[in-house]
């Protein structure tokens, strides 16, 4: 069925039906509609931009004040002097995005250690699931920055305690999707193969790793996402190196400096978008069976 | 090596009628090695629940299953199973499925991969070996999924209404190929189906089954050589006994048990 297109809309979003149906009829249909979403991606940011613009224009019209929300102009600026300046003085911003980096990815890689093969087993005996999910479901809505105290006590002011507070908000999301994962596996797939042959140790590596990757990586983009959202909090627990985002926009708010406190928000923003990014473009690539 | 089936008898507790319901109560044949035996039988009669005990993926309340003189009382790769959708792993190429079961039992790479490729020519599907599951048909997944079991060199094959979910012509066109497939490998089958004429045409022998409690009713012979013609006269009068016995068995079952499996009778019209 030939949609009301118009040939110059069709054009702009590289749509052809000349190729809708190749020699392999049928077979590979999906590769269509994907380039149509392709075309549409190019577009994607315009309404972010706009957005920017309006702000900017209301900043400079004076309808918002800039001791509330500073102008993206101001933010801009305030950027610039903690990448070239740094706050505190000479502390700049590669330092501080990669001292926080190191604690998300190592809090994060503690979770995916430890929750990917519990929530295997999990998913896969019932009886593990029975005893361990009343824990799970205990310490799970515990906030992260309650931890805090304890994290120190436990593992003393610095990288070790920001790490386990990560640690703890990761942990979740990935046990969960990975449990829900293994638990939703086709039956017959699993039963296939026992026949083929398969031990437990290939059943787990070879089946059920694979067949719960989808949900595995929705719990690692989660995962990742509550990372930085707890990264003021882990690092509350105090920076000994001086670097860190979340240090950083605590610094900004002792000094009364807004602009630089919502570059450090937006910093993290954008770092969190790249790194989803990142690991959408790794499952587009690991998940092409799909 | 024959398949010796004797005294198998399996219930299950039902949440609805609150008791434990019996399936199926003494179900005994012996398969010789190389037949191919079709199982029909009412709908809900235990068709299934009888191949997953021949497979050992299900253990029977009583009786053994014997293939040679081994016991089977787990899956095992002696004992293929098709069952009713296609089974592929989706994140394997079709190849990379059929080399699984080899994979498995610690075949070299080459080497499988020559077997996987012989295995996908036999059910006449070389050219799609690169392709993923989800890029073929239904009735192509079927045969990949025969081949993925056909692969490592099974005693049995138990076929699960294989084709039932496939459309008339592909189901016809289905049936043909499988047998050419079996002419060349002369495994022992056993092929549940819901339908009469699936079974005299590929049967060399058919089991029927009454309802439920279910154990064996009748056991035919089609002495018709391959490849048989559907319509011929032969057939249909097989066709006919088979179908009077289904028909005295939902009678059966309907004097017995009242209105409740009247309606349930109305799913397989
Ligand atoms: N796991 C189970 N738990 C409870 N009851 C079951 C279970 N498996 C099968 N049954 C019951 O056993 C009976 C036989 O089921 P089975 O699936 O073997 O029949 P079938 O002949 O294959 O049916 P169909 O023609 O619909 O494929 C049915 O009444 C079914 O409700
Ligand atoms: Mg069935």
């Amino acid at each position: 069925m030939r949609l009301p297109v118009s040939t110059s809309i069709r054009k702009y979003f590289g749509i052809s039906y000349g190729k809708r149906f190749p020699v392999s009829r049928g077979i590979r249909e999906g590769k269509e509609r994907k380039s149509v979403q392709r075309a549409n991606k190019s577009l994607r940011f315009l309404p972010v931009f706009g957005v920017v613009v309006l702000w900017q224009a209301a900043s400079s019209a004076g309808l918002i004040p800039e001791n509330r929300l500073p102008s993206p102009v101001a933010i801009l600026h305030g950027f610039t002097e903690l990448a070239t300046e740094g706050l505190p003085p000479g502390y700049t911003l590669v330092g501080h995005c990669i001292g926080s980096l190191k604690r998300v990815l190592s809090g994060v890689a503690l979770a995916l250690a430890s929750a990917l093969p519990l929530g295997m087993f999990m998913g896969y005996w019932g009886r593990v699931r029975d005893i361990l999910t009343p824990f799970v479901e205990m310490v799970r809505p515990i906030p992260p920055l309650a931890w805090v105290p304890i994290a120190i006590l436990w593992f003393g002011i610095g990288d070790k305690s920001a790490a386990f507070i990560i640690f703890l908000g990761a942990f979740f999301p990935i046990l969960l999707n990975t449990v829900g994962g293994v638990m939703t596996i086709n039956k017959r797939l699993i039963e296939s193969s026992l026949i083929l042959g398969a031990g437990k140790g290939a059943l787990f590596m070879k089946v059920l790793a694979p067949a719960a990757m989808p949900s595995i990586i929705t719990g690692i983009r989660i995962a990742l996402g509550i990372g930085w959202m707890t990264l003021v909090a882990a690092e509350f627990t105090g920076v000994k190196s001086g670097y860190g985002l979340g240090y950083m926009i605590m610094t900004a708010r002792d000094i009364q400096r807004p602009d630089l406190v919502v570059a450090g928000m937006a910093i993290i923003g954008v770092i969190g978008f790249a790194m989803d990014f990142i690991i959408r473009k790794m499952e587009q690539r690991v998940l092409k069976w799909r | 090596m024959e398949l010796r089936v004797s005294g198998l008898h399996k219930s299950f507790s039902s949440a609805s009628e609150g008791e434990r319901v019996d399936a199926l109560i003494d179900v005994s044949f012996v398969v010789p090695e190389g037949r191919f035996v079709c199982v029909i039988g009412p709908s809900g009669c235990g068709k299934t629940t009888l191949l997953r005990m021949i497979s050992g993926l299900e253990k029977p309340d009583r009786g053994t299953i014997l293939l040679g003189d081994r016991e089977i009382t787990g899956p095992v790769r002696e004992v293929g199973y098709i069952f009713q959708e296609p089974v592929l792993l989706p994140w394997r190429t079709i190849v990379r499925n059929v080399e699984f079961g080899l994979e498995m039992a610690g075949m070299a790479k080459q080497e499988r991969r020559e077997k996987a490729l012989a295995a996908l020519e036999l059910v006449e599907l070389r050219d799609f070996a690169d392709f993923y599951p989800k890029e073929i048909s239904g009735g192509m997944k079927q045969k990949a999924a025969l081949a993925m079991a056909l692969v490592v060199e099974p005693k049995v094959l138990l076929m699960d209404e294989p084709f039932v979910s496939l459309d008339c012509q592909t189901r016809n066109y289905m049936q043909a190929a499988f047998l050419g497939v079996w002419e060349k490998t002369r495994k022992t089958v056993i092929f549940v189906t819901h339908n009469v004429e699936e079974a005299v045409f590929l049967g060399d022998e058919i089991i029927c089954l009454t309802s439920r409690p279910a154990e064996v009713g009748k056991r035919l012979r089609v002495g018709i050589p391959h490849p048989r013609d559907r319509t011929s006269p032969e057939l249909n009068l097989i066709r006919k006994e088979i179908l009077l016995f289904l028909a005295a068995e939902r009678e059966k079952t309907r004097s017995v048990n009242g209105m409740f499996t009247h309606v349930h009778d109305l799913s397989e019209v």
